[in-house]
């Protein structure tokens, strides 16, 4: 767990130590220290609120660069769906494919693919389900991972499919090799992502061993280098291969529309997912067959990396969607594509595990002792959850100081409030 | 070993027909236990009990108060309410038997599983009732 690497990062000499950050973390994985923010990495699910809410941009995202395509003989760009909803409609889909060869990119995959591949495969997936109540979705990663550390009871409703991204790695890597003879570790993979959990995703995979996908460069610094080259890019070939029913996968209620579920559920924003899964644990949603959950306002094209409001992104889908339609979809053979993601599925070996990093302590004994002594601790608070301590709230300063992290003397409310007496 | 087990005792009051708030003691029932180290899977038990118990106490009572025990073997939590207490307790363990009102069916409760689910979740189940008392349920669940 120590050298859990992931992608939110702080950066230092921006932060102002405000407390923005701090109350809107839904895993309560930020402190201030000295003056500044921290990130408890473990902790961390990669949602993104805080680079949302940060007022100084001290909050960001670690991502690779353009530059990074020298380590490889051929070079892959992955476009993330999103990116259907964040140039104006004059400008061509198409075009803005092709503009990553001039990028420098050797080919280009259209990531929509994938996923109207996976539409396929989970509606597979649902229609065999044994399990009563919802299963939910893997699409966001950090809704995942949000699973792993503060709803473990719900891990096995987790369906075991890969995400788009990962689908269209390993197809535009199997594809490449075949065309070119160039061995895999020489071609490198570039995700153009919305998200950076998903970049935390391809180095802390679930469920697999390693990710196909090898790099991650955000669609924010492509976007303005893309704007600059369009007029003159050249189209070489038809990369957009995809149907509506994948590009819908960009928003929330696109998996559910995509495989025409009934009982679905989808919802958007973290706390809103947070307040359903609360309510799926205690079994209230036991007539719901399947659940979609997106950290991000609106779904994927909400990411913290995108260029565009996602409102806006979401109307320009579709539009763009009707003018498409579903006619790539329908030339799918439905066999092929099920065999096809199975196939790809073999990799999945791990299960998912809990991650117990609320946990204090190994031992039983010493956690209700020292839950015991969290009690105590907050009885002696203010309640008033100001954040000033450094901590979100005064109930996570009382277990900050029983981990042995903080001090009740970092409470200056309560200090003030002894000096009167 | 010799010195006394330290136990955790959470007590939270649950009002009668407070609809909005039926899932906070339920809720915070599970932080605590998910903090503590306890299995997902007996979690997941207690949280289920826990919620149902919130929700007779709400539709069914006078009031009353969720109190949970937590110890390095066992969870007890015992839903204690102000009355006017259950007729007849055989019916009102059978699945699908309810006496809630139009209103708390309309709501979605009421579908007769509340005491079916505390004792299906619990490895221990008691309940002491008879009309115009109070209702006490005590459950036990192993670690």
């Amino acid at each position: 767990m120590e050298n859990y690497w992931h992608s939110v990062n702080l950066d230092i000499t921006k932060c102002n130590g405000c407390t923005n950050c701090l109350k809107r973390c839904p895993t309560e994985a930020i402190r201030l220290r000295n003056g500044k923010a921290e990130i408890i990495n473990e902790r961390c699910i990669d949602c993104g609120e805080c680079i949302r809410v940060c007022p100084y941009h001290a909050k960001r995202a670690l991502t690779d660069e353009l530059s990074d395509m020298k380590k490889y003989k051929y070079n892959i760009a992955l476009v993330s769906i999103p990116i259907y909803g964040q140039f104006h409609l004059s400008k061509k889909i198409n075009k803005i494919f092709n503009s990553f060869y001039d990028l420098g990119f050797d080919e280009v995959y259209d990531v929509a693919k994938a996923a109207d591949y996976l539409s396929i495969a989970l509606k597979d997936r649902l229609e065999n389900k044994e399990k009563e109540g919802p299963l939910i979705s893997t699409l966001c990663p950090a809704i995942i991972r949000l699973i792993q550390i503060r709803f473990p009871s719900l891990i096995d409703r987790i369906i075991k499919l890969e995400t788009p991204m990962e689908i269209a790695a390993r197809f535009a890597k199997k594809e490449a090799m075949e065309k070119t003879g160039i061995p895999i570790d020489e071609i490198g993979t570039f995700y153009i992502t919305e998200c950076p959990a998903k970049i935390t995703s391809i180095k802390n995979p679930v469920g697999i061993k390693k990710s196909y996908v090898d790099r991650a460069i955000s669609i924010e610094s492509v976007y303005s280098k893309i704007l600059k080259i369009y007029p003159d890019v050249e189209i070489r070939k038809q990369v957009q291969n995809s149907s509506s029913v994948g590009i819908g996968w960009a928003k929330a209620n696109g998996q559910s529309f995509s495989i025409k579920a009934k009982n679905y559920l989808a919802v958007d924003g973290v706390e809103n997912v947070i307040e359903v899964l609360e309510g799926m644990e205690l079994g209230k949603l036991n007539d719901v067959d399947f659940f979609e959950g997106y950290a991000c306002v609106n779904g994927c094209i909400g990411g913290p990396l995108t260029m565009e409001n996602s409102f806006i992104a979401k109307a320009r889908i579709r539009r763009i969607s009707e003018e498409i339609g579903e006619k790539q979809f329908e030339a799918i053979d439905r066999e092929r594509a099920i065999e096809k993601i199975n196939a790809e599925m073999e990799d999945w070996v791990d299960e998912i595990k809990p991650k117990n990093v609320m946990k204090l302590d190994s031992d039983i004994r010493v956690a209700i002792n020292k839950m015991d002594m969290i009690e105590q601790i907050y009885k002696q608070l203010p309640g008033i959850d100001c954040g000033t301590c450094g901590a979100p709230s005064c109930r996570a300063l009382a277990e900050d100081i029983v981990r042995g992290e903080a001090s009740i003397d970092d409470c200056i409310i309560r200090k003030g409030q002894e000096g009167k007496k | 070993m010799a010195e006394s087990e330290k136990t955790i005792k959470l007590e939270y009051e649950v009002g009668k027909e407070e609809f909005s708030k039926a899932g906070l003691a339920s809720s915070n029932i599970k932080k605590v236990l998910n903090q503590i180290g306890i299995d997902a899977k007996v979690v997941r038990r207690v949280a289920i009990a826990a919620y149902e118990s919130e929700i007779n106490i709400v539709i069914h009572s006078e009031g009353g108060k969720i109190t949970t025990e937590i110890s390095h073997d066992k969870i007890t939590v015992i839903a204690h309410d102000k009355g006017n207490g259950i007729e007849n307790l055989e019916k009102a363990m059978t699945k699908g038997f309810s006496t809630a009102s139009n209103e708390a069916r309309e709501m979605g409760f009421g579908a007769g599983m509340g005491l079916p689910n505390m004792k299906r979740t619990s490895d221990q189940f008691s309940i002491e009732s008879s009309k115009g008392a109070e209702t006490r349920v005590e459950m036990i669940f192993n670690i």
